[in-house]
């Protein structure tokens, strides 16, 4: 871009900046285009189609109207409110999922960083899972969470499952959440953690403070940043979960995900789909915002 | 030290949480009967019924070319980006930034509507009836995969240092040559960690693709999914079985390319870290 500008103007300018003479701006061209291209200009796409309606079969009208988004604000406030219940579980889903992977990788995280011995092959052994298919991860629990998986067999504990069933319940579904979503909490944990001086801890406790409060007072504070950027990475791509309930839940479970596949798959009401697309994205960028904020205020604390 | 033999405990329950279940697919993949759940003695016969199903192999085939083209371009675009970005004014840069993590965390059931009401209303404007194929779902996968390769060739290209390339403009080597002689030495390793990485999140994609698909372009991942309507067989868990093969193979790799080079603390291709 800038980089038709002649040679020694260049790098007079470069050298007047940090660091000297660099590959030229230009490079990044082509993947921008692509990102405009075929990222920022498709969600453009579903922002008009959200203010169009169907016409004909599964044609769109862009017509600029608000009844895509009226009919769900009256589904939400109205006596029906299915819509509204859906993003309620939705919501729900986003943070108990959140939550269990913290819960779980917490721990986990804390000792690699802490106590462990093979740091990178253990993270490693965290990562392996995540760059497998998620599709298939999904899957495997169909297998495990049936009550004739034979390890339930041999317990004797096929009968009690069957009786409080979990495969295609609510249930499943969040197990197969917390487990999907592990490594992408674990991962910011770790590289929080891996940075505390572990010897202010042990100053703390040496000092009086009962292990709790050091915990609370020291080790807390400091990985906050990666509980803030695990919560992230697992609560914003949670909000249009899609695989996981489909899978694991039977036809008991509908999230926010599922209702936006609905209208392109079955109902073909592309406007009302990208509507509630809109509406998912819209959630997140007020919770983004307020996370942004916290993030703020942290580092204000530090 | 109570604490930590505890915390031990609970890791290698973690561990076991993580990766029990991708064992059980595998292991039940060499279930000999019909029905998945009773275990009727070792066998490879569902890999063999398997590949010999059309569409399975097809799909395999479908998905590895698909997966191949994502990680050549994304390669290309994500090299390029890591190079000059890095250094470059805020102002520029900081969008830039955003744009590529945003394709990796924004919520991916959105992203495929996006490109499907992209692709199918801009292939009407342009006169194109069915503009969904292989294309399309090529087309979408670079979206993300170039932003992974990014990260993975950025974080080595920041970590190694520039002044050879810096020596080398001075002395009056173009971008080109620069590329050529000074960094793609130094950097091969990383780009093709970055491709491999690709190569895997491509291979297993599977809401993207499902959206964006053709009638006649069926990967893997689409297959498997349009099994699952009748339940868990022995050959769909021998075809995960080969997928998390190939992605396994991928990742080591990409993980021995990375650790030969020098730097085993690369914690490269993970959003956010």
């Amino acid at each position: 871009m800038a980089s038709t500008e002649a040679e020694p103007s260049r790098r007079g300018r470069n050298a007047a900046r940090a660091g000297g003479p660099r590959y030229p701006g230009w490079l990044v061209v082509p993947a921008v285009v692509w990102y405009v291209l075929f990222f920022v200009v498709p969600l453009g796409f579903i922002a008009a189609t959200s203010f169009g309606q169907v016409e004909g079969f599964s044609d769109i009208a862009y017509t600029w109207t608000l009844d895509n988004y009226r009919y769900l604000w009256d589904d939400i406030v109205g006596d029906l409110h299915l819509y509204r219940d859906i993003f309620v579980e939705t919501l729900k889903l986003s943070v108990v999922g959140t939550l269990s992977t913290l819960v779980i990788g917490f721990p986990l995280a804390y000792y690699i960083a802490r106590y462990a011995k093979h740091k990178t092959l253990l993270l490693l052994l965290v990562i392996v899972p995540f760059w497998t298919s998620f599709l298939i991860r999904a899957y495997a629990w169909l297998i495990v969470l049936d009550p004739e998986f034979p390890v339930f067999r041999a317990l004797g504990l096929t009968g009690f499952l069957e009786q409080h069933e979990i495969l295609f319940t609510p249930n499943a579904v969040y197990i197969g959440v917390a487990y999907n979503y592990l490594p992408l909490m674990v991962l910011p944990l770790y590289a929080a953690l891996e940075r505390i001086d572990w010897s202010l801890v042990d100053a703390a406790q040496d000092l009086g403070d009962p292990p709790w409060r050091a915990f609370r007072r020291i080790t807390l504070p400091l990985a906050l940043p990666g509980i803030l950027a695990g919560s992230l990475l697992v609560f914003i791509p949670l909000t249009g979960e899609y695989i996981i309930p489909v899978i694991l839940g039977g036809n008991k479970t509908f999230y926010a995900g599922n209702l936006i596949a609905q209208q392109f798959l079955e109902s073909e009401d592309w406007p009302l789909g990208s509507a509630i697309a809109m509406v998912v994205i819209g959630a997140l960028t007020i919770a983004l915002v307020v996370y942004a904020r916290a993030l703020g205020r942290q580092e204000q604390h530090s | 030290m109570n604490g930590r033999r505890l915390l031990g405990g609970y890791a290698i329950l973690a561990y076991v949480f993580l990766y029990a279940p991708i064992a059980v697919v595998v292991v039940f993949a060499f279930n000999g009967g019909r029905d998945v759940l009773y275990w009727q003695g070792f066998s490879t016969k569902w890999f063999r019924v398997a590949l010999e199903t059309p569409e399975i192999t097809s799909a395999l085939k479908f998905s590895i070319l698909i997966a191949l083209g994502n990680a050549v371009v994304a390669c290309v675009l994500g090299t390029m980006l890591a190079l000059a970005l890095p250094r470059m004014r805020s102002w520029i840069r900081t969008p830039i930034d955003a744009l590529a993590y945003m394709t990796l965390v924004t919520p991916e059931i959105v992203f495929a509507i996006a490109a499907l009401v992209f692709f199918v209303q801009a292939g009407k404007k342009v006169g194109i009836d069915n503009p969904l194929g292989w294309h399309t779902i090529l087309i979408a996968h670079v979206v993300f995969n170039a932003s992974v390769v990014a990260l993975v060739v950025r974080a080595r290209f920041v970590s190694m240092g520039q002044s050879l390339e810096e020596a080398s403009f001075d002395l009056g080597a173009g971008p080109l040559a620069t590329f050529r002689q000074v960094t793609i030495p130094r950097l091969a390793p990383a780009i093709l960690a970055g491709g491999l990485l690709a190569f895997t999140f491509s291979f297993d994609d599977f809401i993207t693709s499902f959206f964006v698909t053709g009638t006649n372009s069926e990967t893997l991942p689409i297959y498997i999914w349009g099994q699952l309507r009748f339940g868990v067989t022995p050959a769909i868990n021998a075809t995960a079985a080969m997928m998390l093969g190939v992605t396994l193979i991928g990742i080591v790799v990409a993980y021995a390319v990375l650790r030969r080079s020098g730097d085993d603390r690369e914690r490269a291709g993970l959003p956010g870290v």
